[in-house]
């Protein structure tokens, strides 16, 4: 049976030659880059020049990249951080309803510390309105949070319009930048963000390293105290094979990002197309401010983990943000906060095309999808359409 | 991913009796789109005999859902309504050969659409759902269901009733309630255990008892839910303690000084009384 891998948004494969990179430092270049010997200065100049194919991706100064473990930690490490280390200028944070849970969750962490949190509202694409960041700024707000680009919708933020709100108001931001540094140009300076998180699993480097970029002269707080690693902003041994494997994924992003993005969106756009030709598809998110190798969709009637165990069951790996594939039975928040009604999001339906797709893959799935859906529909009591006093959504509105 | 067993997969990729039949004797509808799943029941019974002769489903839902209509079809085809009417939802998950623990609420949907279908069957008026005690706002669970449910599957825990039932599954505010319906159920069904000869203790004896029981039986419990309880004064039968921590803005504070007592009569003397100071 065919394998199509339409997960991209969950983990990327990891690229061979990121691996030969990585190798020799699983091996014999094993020393401890905080040694004073020659074995240890071998690891040391690997990170070194890591944080320099990095920082190059992102257009910022090796010295404001700190390595970290994750997406998730850079998004803790930054939120929280900047808002740690501000909070005798005042305890108040925006970020938007969009944000991955690991802003949402570190902003309820936030709330838990006697901060507050404003939570911006989206429109029906996920777009965050620059002039709603304008309003929610006080005297009291240190730190904005919006995603660039959301791994769920693929909707790409108006990261410079707020930037630049931000500035005027001499408030920081930071941004979410996991799922679109090293798929599309992510330039800090042009963005005009203070602080920016990625991952090196996002764009076919090794799980275990992501990284933030903290604009010079920052002050942060720490989450991991301990050694003077990272300029002791984060503690513990560096994970040398891992940041090596980031700074090579790096590099390759750089120098072969044009064509892998032209690659998966012409890919994305047949499927698309070929998706919502079946009746009552809708495609969620922008229709043109998304990532090249993102198709999310909403599918009426039936619900997305019998979609996705369907697609698995023909070789297909996708994601869904329905109540009943996730552990927690709960919708995703981010369809709710986009006005997607909750019946219409159990439908939801995820695909994240990479370099490693080809149009054989789109085919598949084209001839595959549409009779899942049919035979999905078939069983499904609401097939002959809805009715209209099940249409109220107050299922975790709250 | 879920660990779904074989049978589960069987009847979710190549589900049995998918379909509506056309002039049913008998419809049962549970569920709802908004929640995730909803299930149409429909049976073919045979008058004479009151046996079902065929059964068909319609499903919304997740993997789980469809493969537990499915079964619940295959189970009930050929008995009589009097059998049918003893399934239950756990009969739903052994034919399955189990359900993970987050998915028993399919089944329960199941159990609850044959039910429908039986009082639908039997002319039953459907019993007036206003006036039923809706524990569960976000999912729409009674009451009566959640204790139900709670009783048939020996269930213990709030997660085991949002698994089952999906009730505390949403927003979570409902979850005091329903653990305060567990309280209830489980204190109905503890079987009193044997009286003990009364002990004739000292006046010190006692208060080291009382100091035993407090450290070892109930202070571990309270610090399981994040609360502690601090020993003020013991005057006589009276026992005089406080709450700390979460205890203190606990609505279940009640109930725990109710329990602290109980314990105490239990493992010290039958006459304690338990106040906060």
């Amino acid at each position: 049976m065919r394998k199509c891998y339409f997960d991209h948004v969950a983990t990327n494969p990891l690229d061979p030659r990121v691996l030969d990179a990585m190798m020799p430092y699983f091996k014999e270049e094993f020393g401890n880059p905080l040694s004073i010997y020659e074995l240890a200065s071998n690891a040391r100049n690997a990170i070194e020049n890591a944080r320099s194919q990095v920082a190059s991706l992102v257009g910022s100064k090796p010295s404001e990249i700190v390595f970290t473990s994750s997406g998730a930690e850079s998004n803790n490490f930054g939120l929280r951080g900047i808002a740690l280390a501000r909070q005798n200028e005042g305890k108040h944070v925006i970020v938007s309803k969009m944000e991955h849970h690991s802003i949402l969750n570190s902003a309820r962490f936030l709330e838990k510390m006697g901060f507050v949190v404003t939570y911006l509202p989206v429109d029906k694409h996920g777009l965050v309105n620059p002039e709603a960041v304008k309003k929610a700024i006080m005297k009291e707000t240190t730190v904005i949070s919006v995603i660039h680009a959301s791994s769920e919708v693929g909707t790409i933020e108006p990261l410079k319009e707020i930037a630049n709100i931000a500035k005027e108001h001499k408030v920081l931001l930071h941004t979410d930048a996991v799922a679109s540094t090293g798929n599309i140009p992510v330039n800090v300076k042009e963005l005009g963000v203070d602080l920016l998180s990625m991952a090196a699993h996002q764009f076919y480097g090794p799980k275990g390293a992501g990284a933030l970029y903290l604009r010079e002269g920052l002050r942060i707080a720490p989450l991991i105290y301990g050694g003077i690693q990272e300029g002791g902003r984060r503690a513990g041994t560096e994970n040398v094979p891992a940041i090596v494997g980031m700074g090579k994924a790096a590099e390759l992003a750089s120098a072969e990002m044009d064509e892998r993005a032209r690659h998966v969106k012409r890919l994305r756009d047949r499927l698309i197309e070929g998706v919502t030709k079946v009746a009552n598809v809708q495609l969620t998110g922008h229709p043109a401010d998304r990532l090249p190798g993102h198709a999310s969709f909403t599918v009426e009637y039936i619900e997305g983990e019998a979609m996705l165990l369907f697609l698995a069951a023909k070789g297909m790996y996708i994601a869904s943000g329905s109540a009943c594939s996730s552990k927690a039975l709960k919708v995703s928040p981010v369809l709710l906060s986009m006005g997607i009604p909750a019946g219409v999001a159990q439908g939801s339906i995820v695909f994240t095309l990479g370099k490693g797709n080809t149009d054989e893959d789109i085919d598949y799935a084209l001839n595959e999808f549409p009779q899942i859906i049919n035979k999905l529909r078939g069983i499904s009591p609401y097939a002959k359409g809805w009715d209209e006093k099940d249409e109220s959504h107050k299922c975790f509105t709250t | 991913m879920w660990e779904y067993t074989e049978k589960v997969r069987e009847l979710f990729l190549h589900p049995k009796n998918a379909g509506e039949i056309t002039d049913p004797d008998a419809v049962g509808e549970v569920g709802s789109i908004i929640c995730g799943d909803a299930l149409k029941l429909t049976l073919k019974i045979d008058k004479e005999t009151a046996r079902i002769t065929d059964a068909k489903f319609q499903t919304f839902g997740c993997a789980s859902a469809i493969a537990s209509s499915s079964a619940l079809t295959e189970l009930i085809k050929g008995m009589t309504i009097e059998q049918a009417s003893r399934i239950t939802n756990k009969d739903i998950a052994e034919f399955l050969g189990g359900l993970p623990k987050e998915k028993m609420h399919c089944s329960v949907m199941g159990r609850e659409a044959l039910e429908a279908a039986i009082s639908s069957y039997r002319g039953e008026a459907k019993a007036p759902e206003v006036h039923e005690r809706i524990i569960c706002k976000c999912f729409e669970v009674s009451e009566e269901k959640i204790r139900r449910v709670a009783i048939e599957n020996r269930l213990t825990t709030v997660d085991d009733i949002t698994n089952y039932t999906k009730a505390g599954g949403g927003c979570g505010f409902c979850k005091p309630d329903i653990e305060a319906i567990l309280m209830d159920i489980l204190s109905v069904r503890t079987i009193p255990e044997p009286v003990h000869p009364p002990r004739k203790l000292t006046n010190l004896k006692k208060i080291a008892l009382i100091q035993d029981v407090i450290d070892k039986e109930i202070r571990p419990r309270l610090q399981a839910d994040s609360g502690d309880i601090d020993l003020i004064d013991i005057d006589n039968n009276r026992v005089i303690v406080a709450l700390r921590a979460m205890c203190v803005s606990c609505p279940m504070g009640n109930v725990t000084i109710k329990g602290i007592e109980e314990k105490l009569r239990e493992l010290v003397s039958d006459d304690i009384v338990v106040e906060e100071g």
